[in-house]
């Protein structure tokens, strides 16, 4: 079941720590979801005709950069209201991969996947089998993870993304072209959900439906706040959501309904929200000071 | 932006207002969106011609057509005023979708509990139920929002998926019904605890009636009374809003509770009038919560506007429906009120500012 | 000619962390480059090698002309500052001195006129260029990011920085440049935690550190202590001595005759005059500055009418911080009187009006109003009870901008009859209400429904004014009433609180212009450090006084 709690926490962290770079340079991207589908099923698709699923997972990050282009053109250049931009993105988003998709309802994948074994450390016993068994991305996305943290906490363009996101007047003043580090911020938060999408149809499924998604992209934005904004704390929240989803599948033979069980993952994002939210805890961690706030520059 | 080192693009904040011009920019946002959307139906190897006919004659163009539009305008309307209201005072209510739910199940409940009891007494009681569920399910995050300063976004959002999953959960469970065929709704609902259709069509008179009158009854809250003063002034300066003395919480409850209990009241429109009875939530309402949004947007947060803006993007989704029919794939429909919601925001900005290409520098 | 300044000599750079030089020689030079175009930087930034020699025009502008529609700010405007030399720019509010420095940080782009650096015109177009020529600028509103630290904000944006760890690199040129120049602040601390000076000296650091040769300061003691200000002082005298041109902006007479050589009088947007400190004086300089004398409105004493309108005792406030912002406050406010409250800003002011005005809940102490408690009311109960408010922050706080000026007249009383009948509002009430408004308080707008944002600063006061104090109320506090407007709209304010007091109105003043207060005031409270030092009548007081109070230098 732990085994089970990191595969499904897996999508989580890499669009997670997506989300934590774009909204730490000031832009809210609520189209995560549209995004993640977007990946999902172009990962699908692509890794079915050419029957290799690493060629799917690049181009599911691809695709999903490309739609987070227009989130960022609308909302940096065009200084659109972000929270509706993004939730037309992701209408956009889930309308488009479930027209691309259609084809593939139902189809197997043409290729996945497969766990590794790594060599000694997979016979520890329980640690072994749950954290020494998993498939390249789940090692790749704590990787992810873990640069993350280092690019913006300890080089010059996590400073200069930081730095935008709580006073664009000062970084442009210092010379720093905000408007170029959020897009890249917008950018790589659309890339990594594109790959989260990509892990979820040809990993963790596998397979393609309509709505393969489920609402995870949404998930991932209150992660993204339970995180702090801190990209190693990510790790710990996506794998204990990885855990409140497998859960209910194990209480099930307990004889309580699915359908209640599902509403767990949903509730505790509501509780950690409103437990996070304390205020002595908001003074030292908040949100970026300039979220969703749209940067002009100084004029009369 | 720079172009060059010649030319430059730039935004330059407009001297004179639009005022009334502003409707030009709506508009254009609106026709762009169906360009844009028809370049994407060519690409997917449908010619748009086709597909814009189609769309038309299937919606606007049609006795059968008018009759769905005005059918599913209804909850629009409804959520699309409620929703107005909630942000113009900045609660970014995207939980309307479960809302409606909890508004059905409340319905439902009344419904199955009183199957004795007449139609005055079962029909009031399901409207008043389901506005007090509805409104109870947006309090929530909205006291969140005030007290603890809690993202009113997720929580909207979550709760969705939670009245979601109880409502399939009463529907699969204790309130499946003893007539079903391997799909799962309650019991039809007594006759008395149904809204007639209008003659021969599936519109329930009652609530064609409630949805315009109440977008008449916000848009005169919102301009002429103390509360919808209060709303303005919360939404556009919260600073001010304390300043001026007005109490946080008692605004966003009263936001909460139009804004939730309109959709709750959608709800039971919808199991009470139009399904009569329970089903999965996906039945009942097919995104009629965040299809909203984009109504009181385009509407530009004007309950009066939303009458007119519920029955184009409902004509929107007949159209929809229509082309589906003519072998154009069922999500084209999200492509295109996406295309259409993200027109309309990206072009805000021309009402306040114009563009300017300016050339070189200043000696 | 011989140079006599001092270099600061370089240490050769060394961190405790392996670089990506050591490892691949060459491939940091790539990746630094890579690192700032993906760090959004500028790839042609350099550090301004050249020292000019002690007494060279550095900058010179000329003709330099700047229009915001039909108001013109900068009217063919000259000036030039020498390397060495501390050059001074004064003027009053609205003189030109801010658009004239921002056209040459290169935030604004004049409509016409030449700038020169060294003898060669120059183009500047964005503070980055403005900084790669050597023009350094401290602005006089902060521009820090509150949760990095010191070091991390002097890093920001410094061209030729690393890619990593970019703030370990100025961490010891901090130390050393803290300890010549006089100017402390530990690079570790964060910015949010430290004081007004030492936010100060992060922004001379990142000017300094980025070569820049003249450097400019807005309004650089506005937020400082006697103390603070007396060592920036002594560290701009040693950046001239060693070579930098010094612009600073101030109004005030004293700093411009104890700094500066030279001194560059602005007024209406045109250059009055430009003179030797040293062969000027005060007076002179307020002539110039001012244009001939206008009539202020002054306030003929008057005696105590001893009747307690407001009384304060051991109130204590706390603030943003963590920290007492306001310390055991105690005081009493008579009907028509006008207290004056002085002091540098950030001293508790604000969180003391925003105790009394119901913003704040103060966390000891009592407040009565005619012996009626107050102390926890809300600002609805006190707009009841005929207190006034007058905030600082006109646009965030005292209007709503979206809102049309009918709706904001009645911002603070339409709960009230006749603008409100049960729940719904009476527009007719609304609207006759502001036409009368708008004639007696000479609000200049194109009409009712018109946003209030679009109004000039002085008609925004002048429709606060109108909606504070049209009923006569017993109460007024009145936040920096003048701060930012023009002199008739000043004028016209302080008048109109003239007025009110004459009838009975007792008068609380926050106000940051020494002058305003002396104009006013009846007696004259200083606060320092959450405390009020001394109350002081007015014909007793002296600006010495007052001043050496403000700094904490005496106590009662």
């Amino acid at each position: 079941m732990l085994h089970r709690a990191i595969v499904y926490g897996t999508p989580l962290l890499l669009a997670t720590v997506g989300e934590i770079y774009a909204e730490r340079s000031g832009v809210l991207n609520l189209g995560v979801e549209g995004m993640m589908s977007i990946g999902a099923v172009v990962a699908f698709g692509v890794s079915l005709s050419t029957g290799n699923a690493w060629l799917g997972v690049m181009a599911a990050a691809a695709a999903a950069g490309a739609l987070s282009l227009v989130h960022g053109f609308a909302s940096i250049n065009l200084r659109a209201n972000q929270v509706v931009s993004g939730l037309a993105l992701t209408m956009l988003g889930l309308g488009i991969s479930g027209l691309l998709g259609k084809a593939y309802v139902g189809r197997p994948p043409g290729a996945t996947i497969k766990g590794v074994e790594i060599p000694f450390l997979s016979e520890v016993p329980f640690l072994g089998k749950i954290l020494f068994n998993q498939d390249p991305l789940v090692y790749a996305s704590i990787a992810i993870a873990i640069v993350g943290w280092f690019v913006l906490f300890r080089t010059r363009l996590g400073l200069n993304i930081r730095s935008c996101g709580e006073n664009p007047g000062a970084a442009d003043v210092s010379g720093i072209s905000v408007y170029r580090i959020r897009h890249l911020s917008v950018f790589l938060g659309g890339l990594l959900a594109g790959l989260a999408g990509a892990y979820l149809s040809l990993v963790y499924v596998p397979s393609w439906t309509q709505g393969l998604t489920g609402g995870r992209g949404w998930i991932v934005i209150g992660l993204t706040i339970f995180a702090f904004w801190k990209p190693l704390r990510a790790i710990a929240a996506a794998y204990l959501f990885g855990l409140l989803f497998v859960l209910p599948y194990r209480l099930q033979p307990l004889g309580v309904h699915t359908s209640l069980l599902q509403t767990l993952p949903y509730i505790v994002t509501v509780i950690a929200l409103v437990v996070l939210s304390r205020e002595s805890i908001r003074k030292r961690m908040a949100a970026p000071g300039a979220l969703t706030t749209p940067y002009v520059r100084e004029e009369i | 932006m720079r172009i060059g080192s010649l030319a430059e693009i730039r935004f330059e904040r407009r001297r004179k207002s639009l005022g009334r011009k502003g409707i030009l920019i709506t508009v254009s946002a609106v026709l762009i969106g169906i360009l844009l959307a028809g370049l994407f139906f060519s690409l997917i190897g449908v010619s748009p011609v086709f597909a814009y006919k189609r769309i038309l004659i299937g919606s606007f163009g049609s006795m059968s057509g008018w009759r769905e539009i005005l059918r599913k305008a209804i909850p629009l309307m409804m959520c699309g005023a409620g929703l107005a209201i909630a942000f113009r005072g900045l609660f970014w209510n995207i939980g309307a979708e479960g809302q409606i739910i909890a508004g059905a199940v409340a319905a439902t409940w009344v419904a199955l509990s009183l199957e004795q009891a007449p139609s005055w007494v079962l029909l009031p009681s399901m409207f008043g139920l389901g506005f007090l569920f509805g409104a109870a399910w947006c309090i929530i995050p909205a006291l969140l929002w005030a007290k603890l300063k809690v993202n009113e976004v997720i929580t909207t959002l979550m709760l969705n998926y939670v009245v979601i999953s109880l409502a399939t959960f009463l529907v699969d469970g204790p309130w499946k019904g003893s007539s079903q065929y391997g799909y799962p709704y309650t019991d039809t609902f007594v006759d008395s605890a149904r809204i007639p259709f209008i003659q021969g069509t599936r519109i329930p008179f009652l609530t064609l009636i409630l949805a315009p009158l109440f977008c008449v009854g916000l848009y005169l809250l919102l301009t002429r009374s103390r509360a919808g003063y209060e709303i303005k002034v919360t939404g556009y300066n919260p600073k001010a809003a304390r300043y001026a003395g007005m109490s946080f919480t008692k605004t966003l409850f009263l936001i909460a509770v139009i804004s939730g209990g309109l959709a709750g009241i959608a709800g039971v429109g919808e199991v009470a009038g139009v399904h009569g009875k329970l089903s999965y939530p996906e039945d009942i309402s097919s995104g009629y919560g965040f299809t909203a949004i984009i109504v009181a947007w385009l509407a530009r947060l004007n309950p009066l506007g939303v009458v007119v803006s519920s029955i184009f993007v409902s004509g929107l989704l007949v159209g929809g429906d229509a082309i589906r029919t003519g072998g154009v794939p069922a999500a084209s429909i999200d492509i295109f009120m996406g295309l259409i919601l993200l027109m309309l925001v990206s072009t805000e900005i021309f009402r306040s500012y114009e563009i300017k290409i300016g050339g070189g520098g200043a000696s | 000619m011989e140079k006599p300044y001092i270099l600061i000599p370089e240490p050769p750079s060394r961190g405790g962390i392996i670089s990506l030089k050591e490892v691949i020689p060459g491939a940091s030079r790539v990746a630094g480059k890579f690192g700032r175009i993906l760090a959004g930087e500028r790839l042609d930034s350099k550090i301004v090698e050249e020292e000019a020699e002690i007494g060279e025009i550095v900058l010179e502008a000329r003709g330099i002309r700047k229009a915001f529609g039909s108001v013109v700010a900068n009217d063919g405007i000259d000036f030039e500052v020498k390397a060495g030399e501390i050059h001074a720019l004064l003027g009053e509010n609205g003189a030109g001195k801010t658009t004239l420095v921002k056209i040459l940080y290169g935030i604004y782009r004049c409509d016409e006129g030449a700038i020169r650096i060294g003898g060669e015109e120059v183009e500047i177009t964005s503070p980055t260029d403005a900084r790669d020529l050597g023009i350094g600028m401290v602005h006089q509103h902060f521009m820090l990011v509150d949760p990095n630290t010191v070091a991390e904000n002097v890093a920001l944006g410094l061209p030729g920085g690393r890619f990593m760890f970019p703030e370990q690199e100025v961490k010891d040129r901090i130390k050393r440049y803290s300890s010549v120049y006089g100017l402390k602040v530990d690079p570790d601390d964060r910015v949010w935690q430290i004081s007004a000076g030492e936010k100060q000296t992060i922004e001379i650091l990142k000017a300094l550190f980025s070569g820049a040769r003249v450097i400019i300061l807005d309004e650089p003691t506005a937020v400082l202590t006697p103390i603070e200000t007396a060592d920036l002082f002594e560290a701009l005298r040693l950046m001239a001595r060693r070579g930098k041109a010094v612009i600073f902006i101030t109004h005030k007479l004293g700093e411009v005759i104890e700094l500066s050589d030279r001194v560059t009088v602005l007024r209406k947007g045109k250059v009055v005059g430009c003179i030797d400190t040293r062969d000027t004086s005060r007076e002179e300089l307020a002539r110039m500055m001012v244009g001939g004398r206008i009539t202020p409105s002054v306030r003929e004493s008057s005696e105590r009418s001893g009747k307690t309108v407001l009384e304060v005792d051991g109130l204590s406030v706390m603030g943003d911080r963590g920290t007492m912002a306001v310390r055991n406050v105690s005081f009493k406010l008579d009907s028509g009187e006008i207290l004056g409250l002085a002091g540098v800003a950030g001293n508790g002011q604000r969180e003391l009006v925003e105790a009394l005005t119901g913003l704040r809940s103060p966390v000891s102490g009592r407040v009565e109003i005619e012996g009626t408690g107050v102390t926890y009311a809300d600002p609805r109960t006190l707009a009841s009870m005929g207190v006034a408010y007058i905030p600082e922050d006109r646009m965030e706080l005292a209007i709503v901008g979206d809102l049309s000026v009918s709706e904001n007249l009645v911002l603070r009383k339409y709960w009230q009859e006749p603008f409100s009948k049960g729940i719904s509002l009476d527009d007719g009430a609304i609207e006759s209400y502001a036409s009368e408004m708008i004639e007696e308080y000479n609000i200049v707008t194109p009409s009712k429904d018109t946003p209030a944002r679009k109004l000039s600063g002085g008609n925004i006061q002048r429709l606060v004014l109108a909606r504070e104090t049209s009923r006569h109320p017993k109460m007024i506090i009145a936040s920096h009433p003048t701060s930012g407007l023009d002199v008739k709209a000043a004028n016209d304010i302080r008048g109109r609180l003239l007025e009110e007091s004459n009838q009975g109105a007792s008068i609380l003043m926050d106000s940051e212009d020494l002058d305003e207060i002396f104009m006013l005031s009846d007696r004259i409270a200083v606060m320092s450090k959450g405390e009020i030092v001394d109350i002081v009548p007015r014909d007793d007081a002296t600006k010495e006084r007052i001043g050496l109070l403000m700094g904490g230098a005496l106590s009662k």
